[in-house]
């Protein structure tokens, strides 16, 4: 296959960034995306040219590192894929493809298409757990769970934190994300006891990081390669409003 | 007894400070021994974790816990992601919450004997011990594990053990496990005691007056290099399987911390115990850049095929004929004819071996011939395509995204790859190196899985050190040495340490030569693949050792890097971590040589049985090698860690 390229270069957070156009030929459709980009990269190696540079690790769809925004859509065209798992077969001989990095406000360029996703790091550490020292819980066993609770709990927590759902968003909204957590530790009775609180935190944190608001169109959902709920966002609304409620009481 | 081997020459002495007494009363007794450090004066320690993954998590979260200070590094933009996520099947607890038959004992047996009698007695048996408290934390933290519908937990049997002590969240355990820890993690920098250092590569170890002072690190973004100093160092940076470049490991996993702390004094056990993985995506292209495991799992039910004849396995090469039309009896069910009593669940070692072989014959399938088939028609028959998926959905979906090819239609095309490393760093049962002060956990130590691990209890032993083990044994020697025995950034230890790292970073940028560091990489790892992979002989071994140095002579005379050290720059990230790749190949490649014996993962073709299955030479290789660098280009110094049994006997294994 013959690809042309348009992508987002971007020396550093500081120097604006521009397209540019970049030409693959003998691409095989049996190549992941990220292979594609490693070719382009030897080539750009031995012309003396700087590669591309992008996140990724694990290649295999759980790590959450990859982060590329293709002809429009985070991670690509396929859903419940992410850009290390796309394959070449999903494009065509001739095809212009253009890649971006994610764009969203507390996402910062790093470089071409590396950006900072600390702010999701601090959203976990604001609440994202819960509150147990090592070597002080009860028999595994002494809390049994309802097969559905724990499907439920496990739907949530395959989140692997990509930041695509902020990405997919008009408004760069990171509710799927902090929904996910709070919803898969809402449901377990391990999480229970501190569930108000950490939505109320959690929530406050995400806004502090600047993250827009979220209106509820489900584009995140449709771009999340985990093909994580909208459910879970409803469940952190009546969390949070439980929360608040139960707070201004106090 | 002591395991103690005194080396007149060097003054090493490596003291495996296994506790006296009965297998089982060991920890028990170690841990009553052990100093305590006085809740007060904790926060007065500094303690230095490299690495996030499971080890490194778990490790960083419980001393923060407990009240040191704790500042963690990873590589990656967040601990979330390393590779202790992408492991699939599952974690060993000897719970026996299935009333068969299991017990620490046997999970302990087995683990020594599946290892084949290359590990120590004490720290296995420990892991056992601790691994029911594994399950208990994890579960407390709210990792989501497969459930009954009575809401117990479920089990599965996993990597040919008889019973059922594997206990998994779908295929993602390591992620749920990962996430587990990373929140444990995130609880504690909340707290204020740990402070985390994500996109920064440790470059070096700083020793300073015999003891780990602290690491030299680079600012992946800045490209700054900076000088942070501890009480202890704890390394728990995984493993070093991408030596081979093809692996199932992340892109970014590494031997650099290692190495270079191994270079600073630091012991190598046992480098060349390689696990390689028998049911992995066979290489389609030249432009590869990792493999992909199909979990173990799969030979729960999956049948391994080849065509009988060279003639039938030919026609599939070339795409002329497939699967379904090779009738029953031209059918090869090479592990169920040569292991009928464990038939497709024969340890690793084994499966990969058989593979390897039957693929030589030239009864490969796929057009490269170096694949088998995974067939899962019988099963399907048997339990019907909604069971299957519910066992295997995601494992198939990941399989037809990868492959292109439905495997409920078409069997599956597997071939061995490497996947873990069981060499690493030497410790002792406190896990600390032979260098005061330097740790070493998880993955990135050579401790508990000898010459072979044990499906399912890689992230058990990451746990084990790092929520059980290592909060115990620091203390001791925190206790020892004080609060006040630390030395400032600005000692010249670390000035000098500094200057060295700078040095081999613009060394690398002057060259200008005309190949990449990932050129050089796939050379190293197709070299290490040919004679130090599934099987080794002498001949091709020291052929490997002379390739691999001229390789690395070509390495720092025609590397060619692009952009400048001041920045985010990939190419120079992964320039420096195939400069160690091409000294601890050569290393491996001795240690292969060294030993003398086929065991485990490590398999000499000179000493095999008749019948072609791996012999051990008890009585000359019962012991851990430890290697000692002596400097650029000279040959490693050996150490021997004699192993002494005295609970198990050591027997051959058979799977027949
Ligand atoms: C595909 C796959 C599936 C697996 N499935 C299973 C399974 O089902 N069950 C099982 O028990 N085991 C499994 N394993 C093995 C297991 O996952 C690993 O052995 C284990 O997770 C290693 O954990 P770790 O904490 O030692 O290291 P890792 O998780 O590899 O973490 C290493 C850490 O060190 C950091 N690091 C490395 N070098 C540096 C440096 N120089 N500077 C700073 N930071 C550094 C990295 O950033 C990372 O945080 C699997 C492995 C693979 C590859
Ligand atoms: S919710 Fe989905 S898109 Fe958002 S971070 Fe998690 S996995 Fe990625
Ligand atoms: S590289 Fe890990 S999810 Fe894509």
């Amino acid at each position: 296959m013959n690809i042309a390229l348009k992508v987002w270069r971007q020396k550093n957070s500081q120097t604006p960034g521009k397209m540019v156009d970049y030409k693959l030929s003998d691409v095989s459709p049996d190549m992941s995306f990220l292979e594609m980009f490693d070719v382009l990269n030897e080539e750009l190696s031995h012309k003396g040219e700087e590669p591309v540079a992008f996140d990724h690790d694990c290649r295999e769809g759980i790590c959450g590192m990859c982060s590329m925004y293709i002809n429009g859509r985070p991670h690509g065209p396929e859903t419940g894929t992410t850009t290390c798992q796309l394959h070449m077969r999903s494009f065509n001989d001739g095809d212009t493809i253009v890649v971006e990095p994610w764009r969203a406000r507390a996402f910062p360029v790093i470089k071409d298409l590396v950006v900072d996703r600390e702010a999701f790091d601090r959203i976990i550490q604001a609440g994202g757990y819960v509150s147990v020292n090592t070597g002080s819980a009860p028999d595994a066993n002494d809390i049994l769970i309802p097969r559905e609770i724990a499907d439920e709990a496990m739907d949530a927590a395959q989140c692997i934190g990509c930041g695509a759902c902020v990405a997919a968003c008009k408004n760069a909204s990171a509710m799927l994300f902090t929904a996910a957590k709070i919803s898969q530790l809402a449901v377990l009775p391990q999480g229970h006891a501190e569930h108000q609180l950490r939505a109320e935190r959690m929530v406050a944190q995400m806004d502090a990081e600047g993250f827009g608001a979220c209106s509820f169109t489900g584009a995140c959902s449709v771009e999340c390669p985990k093909s994580i709920s909208l459910d879970h966002i409803a469940r952190l609304n009546r969390e949070y409003l439980g929360a608040k409620l139960a707070s201004n009481n106090a | 007894m002591i395991d103690v081997l005194e080396e007149q020459e060097t003054g090493i002495k490596l003291d495996s400070k296994a506790p006296e007494g009965p297998l089982a009363e060991k920890w028990a007794k170690h841990k009553f021994n052990l100093k305590l450090v006085n809740p007060a004066n904790k926060r007065k320690y500094e303690i230095i974790v490299v690495g996030t993954g499971l080890a490194g998590a778990s490790a960083a979260a419980a001393l923060g816990e407990l009240g040191y200070n704790v500042k963690a590094f990873c590589f990656q933009d967040s601990p979330r992601r390393a590779h202790s996520i992408a492991a699939q099947g599952g974690i060993n607890a000897a719970k026996n919450y299935q009333n068969d038959g299991d017990s620490v004992f046997r999970l302990f047996y087995d683990t020594i004997k599946g290892g084949d009698y290359r590990a120590r007695e004490s720290n296995v048996h420990r892991l056992a011990e601790v691994s029911v408290n594994i399950i208990d934390q994890c579960v407390a933290q709210g990792v989501p594990f497969a459930r009954e519908y009575g809401g117990a937990l479920a089990n599965r049997s996993f990597g040919g053990s008889q019973v059922s002590r594997t206990f998994y969240a779908r295929g993602q355990t390591g992620q749920q496990l990962l996430l587990g820890a990373y929140s444990a993690l995130s609880r504690q920098v909340a707290n204020g005691k740990v402070k985390l250092f994500p996109r920064t590569e440790m470059l070096d170890l700083v020793i300073e007056g015999g003891k780990a002072r602290g690491i030299i690190t680079r600012n992946l973004v800045t490209g700054k290099i900076e000088s942070h100093s501890g009480h202890a160092v704890l390394l728990c940076t995984g493993g070093y399987g991408n030596v081979f470049y093809l692996s199932t490991n992340a892109m970014g996993s590494n031997v650099t911390a290692a190495w270079r702390a191994h270079k600073k004094g630091a012991l190598f056990g046992n480098p060349c115990f390689t696990q390689i993985h028998p049911t992995c995506i066979p290489v389609k292209g030249k432009y590869q850049s990792k493999l992909t495991l199909m979990s173990e799992s799969l030979r729960n039910d999956g049948r391994v095929w080849v065509p009988k004849t060279k003639e039938i396995a030919e026609k599939v090469q070339k795409g002329e004929i497939k699967a379904k039309d090779i009738k029953e009896e031209d059918r090869d069910y090479f592990l169920e004819r040569r292991y009928p009593s464990f038939g497709n669940l024969v340890p690793r070692d084994v499966a990969s071996r058989n593979a390897k072989n039957v693929c030589d014959e030239g009864r490969g399938v796929a057009a490269s011939g170096l694949a088998v088939y995974l067939d899962f028609a019988d099963a399907i028959k048997r339990d019907s395509k909604k069971v299957i998926e519910a066992k295997y959905g995601n494992l198939f979906e990941m399989y037809e995204k990868i492959v292109d090819e439905d495997p409920y239609e078409t069997p599956m095309k597997i071939y061995p790859a490497v996947h873990y490393t069981m060499g690493g760093l030497w410790v002792d049962y406190n896990l600390m190196t032979n260098v005061p002060g330097l740790y070493a956990l998880g993955e990135a130590n050579f401790s508990d899985h000898g010459a072979n691990r044990l499906g399912a209890s890689a992230l058990m032993q990451g746990l084990a050190d790092g929520y059980f083990v290592i909060p115990y044994t620091l203390g001791d020697y925190l206790a020892t040495i004080g609060p006040a025995d630390k030395i400032p950034t600005t000692h010249p230890a670390f000035k000098d340490a500094e200057q060295t790292v700078n040095d081999t970073i613009s060394r690398m940028l002057s060259i200008k030569g005309d190949k990449t560091a990932e050129e050089f990489h796939r050379q190293l790892g197709h070299i290490m693949w040919e004679y130090c992979g599934m099987a080794r002989n002498a001949e091709g071994l020291a052929k490997a050792k002379k390739m691999i140095q001229d390789l690395r002579k070509e390495f720092w005379t025609n590397l060619r890097l692009t952009g400048s050290d001041m920045e985010l720059n990939p190419a120079l990230e992964q320039a420096s971590r195939v400069a160690d790749f091409l000294e601890l190949g050569e290393l491996m490649v001795d240690d292969a040589l060294n030993r003398n014996e086929s065991c485990g993962g490590h398999f000499r073709e000179e000493y095999s049985t008749e019948d072609g299955e791996a012999k051990r030479d008890d009585e000359h290789y019962t012991y851990v090698a430890a290697w000692e660098y002596k400097g650029p280009n000279q040959p490693e110094k050996l150490h021997k860690e004699m192993l002494k049994f005295e609970t198990v006997k050591l027997t051959q294994r058979s799977y027949k």
